[in-house]
């Protein structure tokens, strides 16, 4: 018998009971379903890591003023702003794999345009910073040098601002107030999307360094110049944790702080971070594979327990097929493709269900669908082997009937 | 000549720790075209007999020769090769497969002969014209009565040719009148020149046949011939 009769033989017999063939599937298109589902699901999230990434910036460090002690009691990072322009300048100019060293200042406040208002938060930005951020122009231009030394009042609308501020259209040009300053929209900037944590990075208006401590969010520590984060863009990723080392030398340089002295700043490997919590996110996906994996195995014992009813159920099948002449592998073979078909068509039904959750996922998500094919077809091959393996031992018992005994049962 | 040779044939069952003697030398020959009734009460060893013709089954001792080959000892593989070329079976209780045409039913045995589709339907055809069922090969063996059942299950035994029809009780589940068209079908492809094998309890049934064989215990106790319904070749 070839191959394509014995299958024709098989799809007769799982239509004669449909609703137990389906029933049967069902632990397999589960089980195939929930690995496919959870591994492309988990490669849309690592892809979604990596996009956030990338909107971070590319090898970025971020430095920040640290804590400082005051007479035994410690402050909470950030609230000393140890940090200058001058700093950044330093670190750019000191360490040559330094792409961009940009700093900001930053605080909320209320703009308002005609009878629109609306919050967000105040960037004081200085000329490296939009390098240093991947920050694109979506439309306009950026600051010029001059406005940053004259602490011009022109300001850059981040994408939900002009999307609050003025529906659609062109933002160049209008007049906005902010905390009550008139300033002029010289651009506005590409949308990054939602970031890693909870808050929308698009959300907000950049301002010059200079503009911004003058006019919108005073000066910090009565301190001119005084910057709350260094964001310092490496060119070579694999200098990062060289340079990591340059720029808290030539930190504690400028800071005059002794070799036994305590850090007045903090830096942190950005893209290590996000790096990180990736990976975390990928063990815990393959955990919940694994798991997966195991309703396979138990789709597969479902398939022999059907299998066994089955071939008891047909013994007078299997006896009259032997007496009209089906050999021992004949009958084998038989229910060997059953269980086979079983399990390679409910690995396809499951392979349908993943996708459509995928897509699903992925729509509310707003991730990419990145389908595994890999996995996809090693699903097939494995609910194939499956069916082979739990199949195997049902079919055997199917042919070491007796054709006498199984003609005479009920 | 004769087509089908049996010396002294032994079969013997283990039962638990006994050992039942089922066939206890049987001798018998039967020639090419002969109509032969097999009779004895149960436990009298004439399903064994039968299944040993049949080749579903090999002796413990003994020979068995069937169409000049011997069957007593080949190997289940080649026993089932034997079954699908020269033995066609009518059950007592039909054994067609539920929810399967007439057609696929009767083209079973073709199926494992490896004849391929087109030729099998054909052939299928043919078989359910011999036996008067040309128009209903399209039915479920639920959609027809007790006796086009066993009609179907005939042409399922002629499809592959046989040199021997096998029949166990073929009238044990029909009525009387159906029987004996059931009985009259046999008469008709045994004058055509097939050899026929009734194995059954009821004197009516096995009085159709020419050669009439009796077990006893294991034994044939009687082997008569009725010279009035011989069918001349």
């Amino acid at each position: 018998m070839s191959l394509f009769e014995l299958i024709r033989v098989a799809f007769d017999a799982l239509r004669v009971n449909l609703l137990r063939s389906f029933l049967t599937m069902l632990g397999i298109v589960i089980g195939v379903a929930a690995v496919i589902a959870m591994v492309t699901v988990g490669a849309g999230a690592q892809a979604e890591v990596d996009r956030q990434i990338q909107s971070l910036g590319s090898n970025i460090l971020m430095v920040r003023s640290g804590s400082r002690f005051f007479g035994g009691a410690r402050t909470a990072a950030g609230s000393t702003e140890s940090l200058t322009v001058d700093d950044s300048r330093a670190l750019k100019a000191e360490i040559p794999e330094i792409v961009a060293a940009g700093s900001s200042n930053r605080g909320s406040g209320q703009v308002v345009v005609g009878n629109q208002n609306w919050s967000t938060t105040l960037y004081g930005v200085d000329a490296d910073y939009l390098i240093a951020r991947n920050w694109e122009i979506a439309q306009g231009r950026e600051f010029e040098p001059a406005e940053f030394r004259n602490g011009a009042k022109v300001a850059l609308l981040g994408n939900t601002v002009v999307e609050e501020l003025f529906g659609a259209g062109n933002v160049v040009g209008q007049a906005i107030r902010i905390k009550n300053v008139p300033f002029t929209v010289v651009g506005a900037l590409k949308a990054k999307g939602q970031s890693f944590g909870p808050w929308d990075q698009d959300d907000t208006i950049m301002v010059p360094f200079k503009t911004a401590e003058g006019r919108l969010l005073g000066r910090n520590q009565h301190r001119t110049g005084s910057v709350r984060d260094i964001y310092v863009s490496v060119g070579d990723p694999r200098m990062m944790d060289y340079v990591e080392e340059e720029i808290a030398e030539v930190l504690r340089q400028r800071h005059r702080i002794g070799p036994n002295q305590q850090d007045t700043f903090s830096i942190r490997n950005m893209t290590e971070m996000v790096e990180t919590r990736a990976e975390a996110s990928q063990v815990f996906n393959m955990l919940l594979a694994a798991v997966a994996s195991v309703s396979l195995v138990v789709g597969g014992i479902g398939i022999m327990n059907i299998m066994l009813v089955s071939v008891t159920e047909r013994t007078r099948e299997i006896g009259l097929r032997m007496a009209v002449g089906a050999k021992e592998r004949d009958i084998m073979f038989q229910f060997l493709v059953e269980a086979v078909t079983l399990c390679l068509l409910g690995g396809l039904i499951g392979i349908v269900v993943a996708l459509t959750i995928t897509v699903g996922v992925a729509e509310i998500a707003g991730w990419p669908v990145l389908v595994q094919w890999p996995i996809v077809f090693i699903a097939i091959a494995f609910s194939g082997a499956i069916g082979i393996f739990f199949g195997f031992y049902p079919a055997r018992k199917a042919a070491a009937k007796d054709p006498i005994e199984a003609l005479r049962s009920e | 000549m004769a087509f089908l040779r049996c010396r002294d044939v032994h079969k013997d069952y283990s039962v638990g720790t006994e050992t039942v003697r089922a066939l206890d030398g049987v001798t018998v020959s039967i020639d090419r075209s002969e109509f032969v009734s097999v009779m004895g009460p149960s436990g009298s060893g004439k399903s064994t007999f039968m299944n040993l013709i049949g080749c579903l089954d090999r002796p413990t001792s003994g020979s068995i020769e069937l169409d000049n080959e011997s069957v007593s000892d080949l190997t289940s593989e080649d026993l089932a090769g034997v079954r699908n070329r020269k033995i066609g079976f009518v059950f007592q209780q039909f054994n067609l497969l539920g929810r399967t045409s007439a057609l696929d039913n009767v083209a079973l045995p073709l199926l494992y002969a490896g004849v391929d589709r087109p030729e099998r339907t054909s052939r299928a055809g043919e078989a359910l014209e011999r036996v008067g069922l040309g128009d209903r090969t399209r039915h479920l063996p639920s959609q027809l009565s007790g006796g086009q059942q066993q009609r179907v299950a005939i042409a399922r035994a002629l499809v592959n040719s046989p040199a021997m029809l096998l029949a166990d009780e073929p009238t044990g589940a029909l009525d009387t009148a159906t029987g004996q068209e059931i009985m009259t079908l046999f008469q008709t492809l045994n004058e055509a020149g097939l050899t026929v094998m009734v194995v059954t309890h009821e004197a009516e049934v096995a009085n159709y046949a020419r050669r009439i064989l009796r077990f006893r215990d294991g034994v044939i106790t009687s082997d008569t011939l009725d010279e009035a319904r011989h069918v001349a070749v």
